[in-house]
């Protein structure tokens, strides 16, 4: 039998690349041997990848994208399909999972510098997916057609109107009708399903080929790659497989606890996940009393609402995701893991947090003059940590780098 | 024939054939942006609409659907009116300076008969649609108030002739469509049609 299987492999390696992959990426990757907690988010957010495609093709099967079926396919889903209620929330708690984990994930590149050459351009590909997320987010949020998802959506294309000239034309083309309409409904349920999915699988497949090209960072931020043993394999690296792939395994049973917790007991995330308007049917004439986005969104939202001018706050609001692009530009320290940088930069990425996270509760509750008066101090510390990056950074007074990485 | 090869002929043979598979991919790419555009069937739903006012009473508001948007009739009362001239120095634009009405509107009421104000019900900032609040001085809205529209989403305040306050996100006084009134002015105004402008203007 095993002969057979070796002989069938050998048949397959004259053809197809299959050994040679396997090892590229999984058998004789070398990754570093002193990865911490923070590096579970590459491979959960993998799995959140799947469990989203997985869920969502089955609701495909029987959703309908029509202005005039649309929630009650969402009620049919939840009541009449066997174990379509649990599919339903597998795909809207993924949703919001999938946010917390590439959150933390991003968090983990701002902490050990994993943005700094020669890894810019996973950082830039990892925006990519960050900002395909946002979108694929968005289009599916607008499909169970319910007053949020209606409303929601109204807002957000009417950013795309603070253009000026091209503004309004181009907010009519996105909706294809005069309102968020039928059509609407349509093309976003068709660059859910098939487009964006594309593109992000690409994306993926790129950030995950860039990174084995270059080699993990690590919480040292040293490159092992620099300290080679006689079998040609970096002393401090270890093979993806067994070591990586039993850890990450533990991580995503611990990750499928909490997953399930929220599946199970509380799926609508307490108001946060599922707001509750979205459970009364889109009406066109009536906007809910108080619409907040979904609260991956919230940070920027609240950016948006500070700004007293309609186009600047929609330029800010941009700006303010396109700073992470500038990541690898700004900063100018040599030393990329948080542990060998001074006090500056600690003290700037702990502001940046706050002000985030900050800037994440003010957009989920009411404009009141109080509210808006700290989103504008939130928003400042924001701007602030990108753009005196390039001068703080190079002031602080970093560590000794060590040779290799150390394991605590 | 040299074994030799013609590099700049074949470069500008290569950047040719580019360019015109270029103008060719933005040929094919014009009907799919077209696709995206309002199909015929949605412009067709934008045809005007007929509403029958006779039974409207004082400060009563009626919310009809034309073109997917609510349009609001409102018919004001006499406190209504009276109270609009003295707002002029809270608002934005007071005297409809901005193109958001017809030009039968542009007046300080922003209306063709006092009494009837019509307004597209969806707020300039980001297009939610904003709350009738006809009562003065109600708790939450301050003292100051004397009826008007207030947007939930961002708190947008709006008079009852829909101009916009200082001091608050949306840029533009609501918007005044085209309308006009079947039968002889001003004595028999019991129909109104949202969506066409009147013969006259």
């Amino acid at each position: 039998m095993n002969e057979k299987l070796t002989a069938l492999l050998g048949w397959i390696d004259a053809r197809f690349p299959l050994t040679k992959m396997y090892n590229e990426h999984v058998g004789q990757y070398y990754a570093p041997k002193n990865f911490n907690f923070w590096y579970y988010f590459g491979s959960l957010a993998l799995l959140v990848l799947v469990i989203q495609i997985l869920s969502g093709l089955f609701l495909t099967m029987h959703y309908k994208p029509d202005g005039n079926l649309a929630f009650a396919s969402v009620e049919y889903i939840m009541r009449d399909v066997p174990g379509g209620w649990i599919i339903r929330y597998m795909h809207s708690t993924g949703a919001s999972f999938f946010f917390i984990v590439v959150y933390l994930h991003m968090f983990r590149g701002l902490m050990y510098g994993s943005y700094k050459n020669p890894r810019e351009l996973i950082w830039l590909i990892g925006m990519g997916i960050y900002m395909l997320l946002m979108a694929e987010a968005f289009m599916g949020y607008l499909l169970p057609w319910g007053q949020m998802s209606f409303w929601g959506a109204q807002v957000i294309i009417n950013l795309v109107g603070a253009i000026p000239v091209i503004g309004e034309p181009l907010t009519l083309w996105v909706r294809g009708d005069y309102v968020v309409a039928d059509a609407t409904l349509n093309r976003f349920f068709a660059l859910h399903v098939i487009g964006l999915p594309l593109i992000l699988l690409g994306l993926v497949v790129a950030h995950i080929t860039a990174l084995h090209e270059v080699g993990s960072n690590n919480p040292d931020g040293v490159e092992i790659k620099k300290n080679k043993g006689p079998d040609g394999h970096p002393v401090d690296g270890i093979p993806f497989h067994p070591y990586y792939t039993v850890k990450d395994a533990f991580g995503v049973g611990v990750f499928l606890f909490f997953f399930c917790a929220v599946l199970f007991f509380m799926p609508e995330g307490g108001g946060y996940f599922i707001e509750a308007p979205n459970f009364i049917p889109a009406d066109p004439l009536k906007t809910p009393e108080h619409i907040a986005p979904v609260w991956y969104f919230t940070p920027y939202y609240a950016i948006l609402r500070a700004v007293p001018d309609k186009v600047l706050g929609v330029i800010l609001m941009n700006v303010a995701i396109f700073m992470f692009f500038l990541l690898p530009w700004l900063d100018r320290c040599k030393v990329k893991s948080i542990r060998y940088r001074g006090p500056i930069f600690k003290t700037a990425l702990a502001i940046f947090v706050i002000s985030f996270l900050g800037l994440g509760y003010l957009g989920t509750i009411p404009a009141t003059p109080a509210a808006t008066v700290v989103s504008r101090i939130l928003s400042i510390l924001y701007f602030a940590f990108f753009l005196l990056m390039p001068i703080y950074s190079q002031l602080d007074r970093t560590k000794p780098v060590p040779e290799r990485v150390t394991c605590k | 024939m040299s074994g030799e090869v013609d590099k700049s002929k074949r470069r500008l043979l290569g950047v040719a054939a580019g360019a015109m598979g270029g103008v060719g991919a933005a040929g094919v790419a014009i009907p799919f942006i077209a696709s995206m555009s309002p199909s015929a069937r949605a412009q067709a739903a934008g045809a005007p609409v007929e509403v029958d006012i006779s039974k409207m009473e004082p400060g009563q508001r009626l919310t009809v659907e034309w073109r997917g948007k609510p349009v609001w009739i409102l018919r004001r009362t006499p406190e209504m009116l009276a109270a609009l001239p003295t707002l002029a120095g809270e608002l934005r634009d007071p005297n409809s300076e901005e193109e958001q009405q017809p030009d039968y509107a542009k007046n300080p009421l922003r209306s063709v008969i006092p009494e009837y104000l019509v307004l597209v019900g969806i707020c300039t900032h980001l297009g939610c649609s904003p709350g009738f609040r006809p009562e003065f001085a109600p708790a939450d809205l301050g003292p100051g108030w004397k009826g008007g529209f207030f947007c939930p989403c961002h708190g947008s305040r709006f008079d009852l002739a829909g101009r916009v306050y200082k001091g608050v996100p949306a840029p533009l006084n609501l918007e005044v469509p085209p309308h006009r009134y079947l039968g002889k002015l001003p004595d028999t105004k019991d129909r109104i049609i949202i969506g066409t402008d009147p013969e006259n203007a």
